[in-house]
C-alpha cells in the first residue's frame, strides 16, 4: 500500500467516523442521565433534512448547521417529553421518533432540489505540512474538527465538572440525587435535549459537509451504529470515539477494496464488513460493560 | 409543653399520609425545639420514616402543615427542605454505589473552580478532615459500593454533617454501627445540639434512647401515642409504650448440644475489589446445633467471608464444606441447594427485589422448585399461600401480598427476608445483621426463632456488629481482626472487655504466647 492510499484510507476513516462519534456522544448524554436513546437515527435524519433544506432555501451554511442542531434538539425534546414527563417507555418513545423522522423527511423531501455548496475543508496552517498526519488530521471540514473537540470536551464535562457528577448520579441513583437537592427531571430534560443537538450535528455533517445533498433514509443505520459504539465504548466519550474510528476504518477499507477492483468477492459481502465487524466486536470483546443503573426507568417521586 | 413557637426549630401539625391500603401517618403532630435531641420511637411500620420523609420534602402529605422556625413552609421536594437547613440520614442509604466516598459526600454541594470544574483534591481533603474530626474513619477515595454497610453508614453520616444542617434527621443511623461507633455518634450529636442544631433521632435500641435523648416521642400504627423523657422511662416502659404490651428483653436459651460439623472452613482466602487480602486464611467449623458468632469491627473481612460462603464472591484460596460437600467457587444456588440459608447484611441489595411483590420476594430462593413451579410455569396460588403463611407467622406488616416489597417499612422488609430464609428447613443458617432495623418485639421474636433453629439441629453462623446480640445468641464467639480469626472463645466465659480488646486486635498475653508482636506492643501501650 503506498502512502497515497494510506492517506486516503485514514482520511476516509476519520470522515466516516465523524457522524458515529457525534451519535455516540448523543447517546451518552441521554443514557448517562438514565434515558435510553434509540432515536439517534431519527434525530440525525431530521437534522440532516432540515439542515439541507435550510441550505437550499438560504444558501447560508452556518444557519443551516444551526437549524440542523436545533431540529435534533427539538426531536429530543419530544423524546424527553414523552419519556420523562409522560413516563412512556423509552424504547417506544424512541421508536416513535425514528418512525416520525422517516415519515416526515420522506414526505417533505423534494427530489431535484440543489444547493449552492457545502462546508469546505479548512487546512490548519503549519500543522497541515506534517507528512501524513497533516493530511489526515489537519485538513478537514469544520464539523469533523468539531466532533474531535467535542469528544475531549464531553470527557471533561462528564468526569471533571459538577454538571457531569450530577449527570452520573442521576443516571445511577436518581433517588439519591433527589435527596441531595438535585432536580432529576430538569437534569434529564436538559441532557436529553443536548444529546439531540449532538445527533443533530451528526446529521448536519451528512448533508452539509460530507455529501452536500439529501436522500431519503440517508442516515442508513448510522444512528444505531452510534448506539453500538457508545455501548462498545462503555458509555465514555473516548471509548465511543475509538469504536466510531474502528467502524470508520472498516468502512474506509471496504470502500478502498471495492475501488481497487481486483477482488473477486461479491461487493455485497465487502459492504457488510463494517456491520459484521460491529457485531463481532460487540458480541466478543466488549467484556462487562455496565450501563448506568437507572437506565430506562422513569423516576417516581413516591 | 410550654415552649413558645419561636423556639421551635420544626413543627409538624396534623400530618396525614396515605399509601394504597395503608394510613401511614394519621393526623400526627410533632415538635422539635432548638438544640434538642428528640428520639422518635415506634414499631416497624409505625410511620416514622414516612413522617420524616414528609418533613424532608420527599413525600407530600395528604393533610397537615409543616413549620420551620415558626414559619409555615411548603415542601415540594428535598431542595426546599435543604434550603431551609434540614438535613437527613436516610434509613436506606442514598448512596451512588459506583462513585467514590468523596463524590458521594460532595454531590449536590460541590466545591468547584472556575467553569464548574470539580476540585477533587479539595473534596477528598475536606471529606478526610471531616471523617477524622468526627472519628468516622473512611477512605475518601474508596468506591462506595464496595464498602461494608457499617462503613456506608459512616459515609451517610459524614454526608449529612458536611452540609451543616440546623435540623438534622437521623433515621436509624446506628442500625449497623458497633457500640463504639454509636457512642462516637452520640458525642457528635451532643456537640451539635450544644451548637444549636436540632436533631431527630430514630432508633430501635432503647439503651441509646435513654443515653442520648432529651425528649422521646412514640408512634404506633401511624399515630403519635405518647411523649416522655429519659428520666421518666426505662427500657421496659418504652418497649411497652411502643408495642402496647409487655416485651421480654431477653431470650432464654439452654446450653447447646453440638453435633457433627456442618460448615467447615479451611484456610479461606478472599480479596476485595481493590485486591486487598481481606480474608486471610480463615479456618473454623460450625456444628449442628450450635451458634458460632463472628464478632469484629466492621470492615475486618466479615462481609467478604460471608460473601464467599454464600457464593457471592469467589474464594482466592482454601475452601469450605457444607455437610461434607466441598465448595470453592460455588454459585449462590449451589449453596442454597446444599441446605444453606442466607440473611444478607444489605437487605435491599442482596436480600430482595424491590419492585417484586411480597409474595414473589418470599420465594426468591425456591421459586424454581415444586410446589412453586410446575413444569416450567409458576404456580401463583402456591406462592401466595406460602407467602401468606410466612407473613402471618413472622408478623410482616404489609397491606397485601401484592404490595411491592420496596414499599414496606424498613423493618418489615427485614422481616420478609428473614421469614423467607428461616421459614424453611435448612442445615446451615448464615445470618449477617439479622435484626438490622427491627423493633424490640421483632428482635425478640427473631432471636427466639434463631435459638429454636439451633435447638432443632441447624448450624448457625451469626455475624453482627451488635456485640450484645452475639453474646446473647452465640455459643462460641470467633473474633475477626484484619481478615484473620484472632481467637475463638466460649460465649459464657467471655467478658465484654475481653471481646473488646480482641476486636481491637489485642490478644491476651497469656494466650498469644508471643506469637503476635503487634498485639504485644499494643498491649504494652495501653
Ligand atoms: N413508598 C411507599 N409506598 C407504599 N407504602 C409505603 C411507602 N412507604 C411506607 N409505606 C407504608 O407506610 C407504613 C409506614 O412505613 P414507615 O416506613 O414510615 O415505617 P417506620 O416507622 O419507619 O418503620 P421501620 O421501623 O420498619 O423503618 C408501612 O405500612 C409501609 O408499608
Ligand atoms: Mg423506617
Amino acid at each position: 500500500m503506498n502512502s497515497l492510499v494510506l492517506i486516503a484510507v485514514l482520511r476516509s476513516t476519520l470522515r466516516q467516523s465523524t457522524p458515529i462519534t457525534l451519535g455516540a456522544l448523543s447517546g451518552l448524554f441521554c443514557e448517562r442521565v438514565g434515558v435510553i436513546n434509540i432515536a439517534i437515527e431519527g434525530m440525525m435524519l431530521t437534522a440532516a433534512y432540515m439542515g439541507y433544506m435550510t441550505n437550499v432555501w438560504t444558501g447560508n451554511l452556518i444557519l443551516a448547521v444551526i437549524v440542523a442542531v436545533l431540529s435534533g434538539g427539538l426531536m429530543a425534546l419530544l423524546h424527553a417529553w414523552l419519556s420523562i414527563h409522560f413516563k412512556v417507555d423509552q424504547i417506544i418513545s424512541g421508536t416513535v421518533i425514528n418512525i416520525l423522522a422517516v415519515g416526515l423527511t420522506g414526505y417533505f423531501y423534494q427530489p431535484g432540489t440543489v444547493t449552492k455548496g457545502k462546508l469546505q475543508s479548512v487546512a490548519v496552517p503549519v500543522l497541515t505540512d506534517i507528512p501524513i498526519i497533516g493530511d489526515v488530521f489537519f485538513d478537514n471540514g469544520p464539523l469533523t474538527y468539531a466532533a474531535v473537540v467535542l469528544v475531549f470536551a464531553v470527557n471533561i464535562i462528564l468526569f471533571r465538572t459538577r454538571w457531569g457528577l450530577r449527570m452520573r448520579a442521576v443516571g445511577e441513583h436518581p433517588r439519591a440525587a433527589d435527596t441531595l437537592g438535585i432536580n432529576v427531571f430538569a437534569m434529564r430534560y436538559i441532557n436529553v435535549v443536548i444529546g439531540g443537538m449532538l445527533a443533530g450535528l451528526g446529521g448536519a455533517y451528512l448533508t452539509l459537509e460530507a455529501v452536500g445533498s439529501f436522500e431519503r433514509l440517508m442516515t442508513n443505520g448510522r444512528g444505531f451504529i452510534s448506539l453500538a459504539a457508545m455501548i462498545f465504548g462503555k458509555w465514555t466519550p473516548f471509548g465511543g470515539w475509538a469504536a466510531a474510528l474502528l467502524f470508520g476504518a472498516a468502512n474506509a477499507v471496504q470502500t478502498q477494496i471495492q475501488f481497487s477492483g481486483d477482488v473477486t468477492i461479491p461487493h455485497q459481502f465487502i459492504g457488510m464488513l463494517p456491520y459484521v465487524l460491529t457485531v463481532i466486536v460487540l458480541a466478543g470483546f466488549v467484556g462487562r460493560a455496565r450501563p448506568p443503573a437507572a437506565i430506562g426507568r422513569p423516576y417516581e417521586t413516591e | 409543653m410550654n415552649a413558645q413557637t419561636g423556639e421551635l426549630a420544626l413543627q409538624a401539625k396534623g400530618i396525614t399520609k396515605r399509601f394504597p391500603g395503608v394510613l401511614a401517618n394519621d393526623n400526627v403532630d410533632l415538635t422539635l425545639r432548638r438544640g434538642e435531641i428528640l428520639a422518635l420511637l415506634g414499631e416497624n411500620g409505625a410511620g416514622k420514616s414516612t413522617l420524616m420523609n414528609v418533613v424532608y420534602g420527599l413525600y407530600r402529605p395528604d393533610e397537615g402543615e409543616v413549620f420551620v422556625k415558626g414559619r409555615r413552609v411548603r415542601l415540594e421536594n428535598p431542595r426546599d427542605a435543604i434550603a431551609l437547613g434540614i438535613g437527613m440520614v436516610h434509613q436506606h442509604f442514598q448512596l451512588v454505589p459506583v462513585m467514590t466516598v468523596a463524590e458521594n459526600v460532595i454531590l449536590g454541594a460541590e466545591v468547584t473552580r472556575a467553569g464548574g470544574i470539580l476540585d477533587q483534591r479539595a473534596a477528598a481533603k475536606s471529606v478526610g478532615e471531616l471523617s477524622r474530626q468526627y472519628g468516622l474513619e473512611v477512605d475518601p477515595t474508596a468506591t462506595v459500593g464496595e464498602l461494608p454497610v457499617g462503613t456506608q453508614q459512616r459515609v451517610e453520616i459524614i454526608k449529612a454533617l458536611y452540609r451543616h444542617a440546623d435540623v438534622l434527621i437521623l433515621d436509624e443511623p446506628t442500625a449497623v454501627l458497633t457500640p463504639q461507633e454509636a457512642q462516637e455518634l452520640f458525642r457528635i450529636m451532643r456537640d451539635l445540639a450544644e451548637q444549636g442544631v436540632s436533631i431527630i433521632f430514630i432508633t430501635h435500641k432503647l439503651k441509646e434512647v435513654l443515653a442520648v435523648a432529651d425528649r422521646i416521642m412514640v408512634m404506633r400504627a401511624g399515630q403519635m401515642v405518647g411523649e416522655t423523657t429519659p428520666e421518666q422511662s426505662t427500657e421496659q416502659s418504652l418497649a411497652s409504650m411502643m408495642v402496647g404490651r409487655e416485651v421480654l428483653l431477653r431470650v432464654e436459651k439452654q446450653p447447646a448440644s453440638p453435633g457433627e460439623p456442618v460448615l467447615q472452613v479451611e484456610q479461606l482466602v478472599a480479596f476485595d475489589e481493590r485486591h486487598h487480602r481481606v480474608v486471610d486464611g480463615v479456618s473454623f467449623e460450625v456444628r449442628a446445633g450450635e451458634v458460632l458468632g463472628i464478632a469484629g469491627v466492621q470492615g475486618n473481612g466479615q462481609t467478604e467471608l460471608v460473601e464467599v460462603l454464600t457464593g457471592l464472591r469467589p474464594a482466592a484460596g482454601g475452601g469450605f464444606q457444607i455437610d461434607g460437600k466441598a465448595f470453592r467457587k460455588p454459585t449462590p444456588r449451589q449453596v442454597t441447594g446444599a441446605g444453606a440459608a442466607h440473611i444478607p447484611e444489605n437487605r435491599q441489595r442482596y436480600g430482595m427485589v424491590l419492585p417484586y411483590t411480597v409474595a414473589e420476594n418470599m420465594v426468591l430462593n425456591r421459586y424454581y422448585r415444586a410446589p412453586f413451579t410446575r413444569t416450567l410455569v409458576l404456580d401463583h396460588r402456591a406462592i401466595k399461600s406460602h407467602a401468606a403463611a410466612l407473613v402471618q407467622e413472622f408478623d410482616v406488616r404489609t397491606p397485601s401480598l401484592d404490595t411491592p416489597g420496596g414499599n414496606l417499612s424498613g423493618g418489615n422488609q427485614q422481616k420478609m427476608v428473614v421469614a423467607r430464609e428461616i421459614g424453611r428447613p435448612v442445615r446451615l443458617l448464615i445470618a449477617a445483621q439479622p435484626t438490622r432495623g427491627l423493633d424490640v418485639g421483632s428482635i425478640e421474636f427473631i432471636h427466639r426463632r434463631i435459638v429454636e433453629q439451633r435447638d432443632a439441629g441447624v448450624a448457625v453462623l451469626l455475624v453482627s456488629a451488635e456485640l450484645d446480640e452475639i453474646r446473647l445468641l452465640a455459643d462460641r464467639i470467633a473474633v475477626m481482626y484484619k481478615g484473620r480469626i484472632l481467637a475463638t472463645v466460649s460465649a459464657q466465659a467471655a467478658t465484654r472487655e475481653q471481646l473488646g480488646l480482641l476486636m481491637a486486635g489485642i490478644k491476651d498475653k497469656s494466650e498469644s504466647a508471643g506469637e503476635s508482636d503487634d498485639a504485644d506492643r499494643a498491649l504494652a501501650a495501653l
